[in-house]
């Protein structure tokens, strides 16, 4: 038992707060929520530079062979700066899994490129029914000849855009069971049949509306086996959720910090507010919850980076982690009174992405029922 | 970063298992909610005793088996589980030997814990009075000096083990003149000594754990005077440090929460278990999750002491905490159970040995007890996070 990082990841962690608090300052954050493509590529070559994007692929893919523990610190740091852009649709979304489901010439293809950052990824999963569910998954790519021809709406999905690939999960086949005759297929997302609406969202995180019609994707684009995609999706929405409570966790983190500052130096009735038994049960509240959220969704990845069976443990993670960031933010926003509800302060960035990540790949419902099922009920 | 036990670490666990199995088997106990604190058997804590359990991680050369403190927490967790009623050792184990290999002298070492970790010392916690609750340090009982001895006047509540204790770990003011946090000192008496009333406090769930305790010219020797003089608030603050570093306040009435998940599986409503209720199963998922983050925390606590340090604050935050899902657990058991929730545990018709009922009204004290909620947010907040206190 032991919660402590290793030395070398308290390197990379050190060198990612340092890195991210010099070159993703808020101005940047806020240019890329208002710009279109939503990221910048300087920065984007940069990170692919310091071998972030393949930090985890092994070396012969121009990977870093890290673990997925390792990838976990340095997305808590993403988290905590705000950072902007597709790394989490393309490493975690769509890299991650074509590591986990890809055949070698695949992972030949793909890998390299995703890690020196000259490819986007993402994951075109959820549809209008808004659920992490099997019989959700109603885009059809119905056979023909040696290729497929996908029609239907994804919804939510993040980066599409801009990405130059989507891992498309669709239904293949119609079984007695919606888990069954599900498809993941790799599509060039610069296919003209294919329609991006980005959506305005709360989080200004370019999530898309994605209309296929008539798209062809020849039969080699599969990813892992005809109509057993869904155990594939499975494991990414529980490798993606914990990595989306390791951003949470930083996000958290951070608001913490900063509200404790705050509380230290804004002063009212001639003391800092800091000095008041309610300012301070309420820091005392968040700090509770981010040490909560940080072993439980560090207990989670460690369990993924063992490879041991975790549903359970995601399950705990990311219903709390969601529940525990509203919980924050909620308390710093009453700490910080009316200057954290205006545009121009630094809260209103983690306000808008902690609600984001909360809804995203399961929200608490979502998870305590699967902790139901674990605990055998 | 490492989030399972090691090999003999998972054979420890399993070899208290087979221990309580073998208890329960002989009926020796029922498994019981607070048993920690509510449950007092000389002969549980003998056997507890033989096995080497009680001062697990002392130095050997007191009678301690020099294991980890995760040892101890994997003990911890498996008496909790089963309701085991470990009261009679469990304050002396958890906090006054620590205290006393901490501050007390060479023959105090001696002469005290062999006698703790052979399951003879039952050591009762003498702190709060009727005017000194989480304002320990205004505390009146009066040590006054007097050639060899020191005569002990006041009264204390709310001690811990009252009526079963042997011996009374006593907070009291030797410096009347001093500021109060600096005039208080601790002290190790025996209870058999003359001038000593011991009256039983019948608490809310009808229970006697605690007691009063009257001094009335007890004279008790200079050598058992603990520590420094006049030092005895700041040596008092550490011991508060490991009576709340454990996962008692977790694990305090675990076996209702076994208890009704079984009895949501086993009980039928309209042909379905109640644990298909949507609304029940959310609940118990909910309780389980708060559970599992009650029982990092309280790892995150094991793992500062095992590296040398008082976790003042880590501690804190994790009973403020961990009372809070104790509380919740009680409170939904009821919930569930709605009209049965009512029954006592020797009412006809009482489901699940009236844990429910029994634990609600003790989950009260939860919160309170060892340090008010409010009192832990304050060491989290000034000590952990350095906000002012003015």
């Amino acid at each position: 038992m032991n919660l402590a990082l290793s030395e070398e990841q308290e390197m990379l962690k050190k060198m990612a707060r340092d890195f991210l608090r010099d070159k993703c300052p808020k101005t940047l954050v806020k240019e890329m929520e208002e710009s279109e493509k939503g990221y910048p590529p300087e920065l984007w070559q940069e990170m692919a530079g310091l071998g972030w994007m393949g930090l985890v692929f092994p070396e012969k893919y121009g990977g870093g062979n890290m673990s997925f523990l390792d990838l976990s610190v340095l997305l808590e740091e993403m988290g905590r700066a705000c950072l902007p852009g597709p790394f989490f649709s393309t490493v975690v979304l769509g890299g991650l899994t074509i590591l986990n489901a890809g055949t070698e010439e695949q992972k030949q293809k793909y890998l390299p490129k995703i890690a020196n950052g000259q490819t986007i990824f993402t994951l075109a999963l959820t549809e209008t029914s808004a659920k992490y569910d099997a019989t959700s998954i109603s885009v059809k790519a119905k056979a023909n000849n040696n290729d497929y021809i996908i029609n239907g709406t994804k919804l939510f999905v993040p980066d599409a855009h801009i990405a130059d690939y989507l891992l498309c999960v669709a239904r293949t086949s119609e079984q007695a069971e919606a888990e069954d005759g599900i498809t993941i297929f790799l599509v060039d997302a610069k296919n003209p049949s294919i329609n991006y609406t980005v959506l305005k969202t709360i989080a200004n995180d370019k999530l898309c509306e994605v209309v296929f019609d008539q798209v062809r994707v020849p039969r080699e684009n599969i990813l892992g086996q005809l109509d057993q995609g869904w155990s594939v999706v499975q494991k990414v929405i529980e490798r993606a959720a914990v990595a989306k409570c390791c951003e949470m966790v930083g996000g958290i983190q951070q608001v913490l910090e900063m509200t404790v500052d705050y509380a230290k130096e804004r002063k009212q009735f001639d003391r800092p507010i800091g000095s008041f038994q309610v300012i301070q049960h309420y820091c005392a509240n968040m700090a509770t919850d981010v040490d909560g959220s940080r072993f439980s969704t560090y207990q989670a990845a460690w369990m993924l980076s063992e490879e041991l069976p975790c549903a359970k443990e995601v399950a705990i993670a990311k219903a709390w982690a969601g529940e525990a960031c509203g919980r924050v933010i909620t308390l710093a926003h009453q700490i910080y009174g009316a200057i954290g509800c205006t545009a121009d302060h630094d809260l209103q960035f983690y306000t808008r992405r902690a609600k984001a990540a909360e809804v995203t790949l399961g929200d608490a419902d979502f998870y305590r029922e699967i902790v139901a099922r674990e605990m055998g009920l | 970063m490492d989030f399972k036990f090691s090999e003999e670490q998972e054979k420890f666990r399993q070899e208290v298992r087979d221990f309580l199995e073998e208890e329960l088997r002989q009926g020796t106990f029922k498994p019981s909610c607070d048993a920690w604190i509510q449950g007092y058997s000389p002969e549980f804590t003998k056997k507890v005793a033989q096995k080497g359990w009680i001062g697990l991680t002392w130095p050997k050369e007191y009678g301690g088996q020099e294991r980890s403190h995760i040892d101890r927490f994997i003990l911890t967790e498996e008496m909790l589980r089963y309701g085991a009623p470990a009261a009679c050792h469990w304050f002396a184990d958890r906090q006054v030997g620590g205290a006393i290999l901490y501050y007390g002298t060479e023959e105090q070492k001696r002469e005290l814990l062999p006698k703790i970790v052979r399951g003879e010392a039952y050591v009762g916690l003498g702190m709060s009075e009727p005017e000194a609750g989480s304002d320990l340090a205004s505390l009146q009982t009066r040590a006054v000096e007097d050639g060899d001895d020191y005569i002990i006047d006041g009264q204390k509540m709310w001690t811990s083990c009252g009526m079963f204790m042997n011996y009374i770990y006593l907070v009291a003011r030797t410096d009347p003149e001093a500021p109060k946090h600096r005039g208080i000192s601790e002290f190790i008496v025996e209870t058999k000594l003359p001038g000593i009333t011991i009256t039983p406090t019948m608490d809310i769930t009808g229970s006697t754990a605690w007691a009063e305790v009257f001094f009335d010219g007890v004279r008790v020797p200079k050598q058992y005077l603990i520590g420094e003089k006049n030092r005895g608030f700041y040596q008092i603050l550490n011991q508060l440090a490991y009576e709340r570093a454990g996962l008692e306040r977790l694990m305090g009435n675990y076996p209702l929460f076994d208890a009704i998940i079984k009895f949501t599986k086993e009980t039928k409503r309209n042909g379905e278990p109640l644990s298909q209720d949507t609304l029940i199963r959310h609940k118990l998922a909910q309780l389980q999750i708060e559970f599992e983050v009650g029982r990092l925390l309280t790892y995150r606590v094991v793992l500062v002491i095992e590296e040398g340090h008082t976790p003042n604050v880590e501690a804190s935050m994790a009973k403020a905490y961990c009372t809070t899902f104790e509380q919740h657990l009680a409170s939904l058991a009821t919930e569930i159970l709605g009209l049965y929730g009512q029954l006592l545990a020797d009412s006809k018709w009482a489901p699940i040995l009236g844990m429910a009922a029994h634990s609600y009204l003790g989950s009260k004290g939860y919160s309170l007890q060892a340090g008010t909620s409010e009192v832990l947010r304050n060491i989290v907040a000034t000590r952990g996070l350095g906000l002012p206190t003015q």
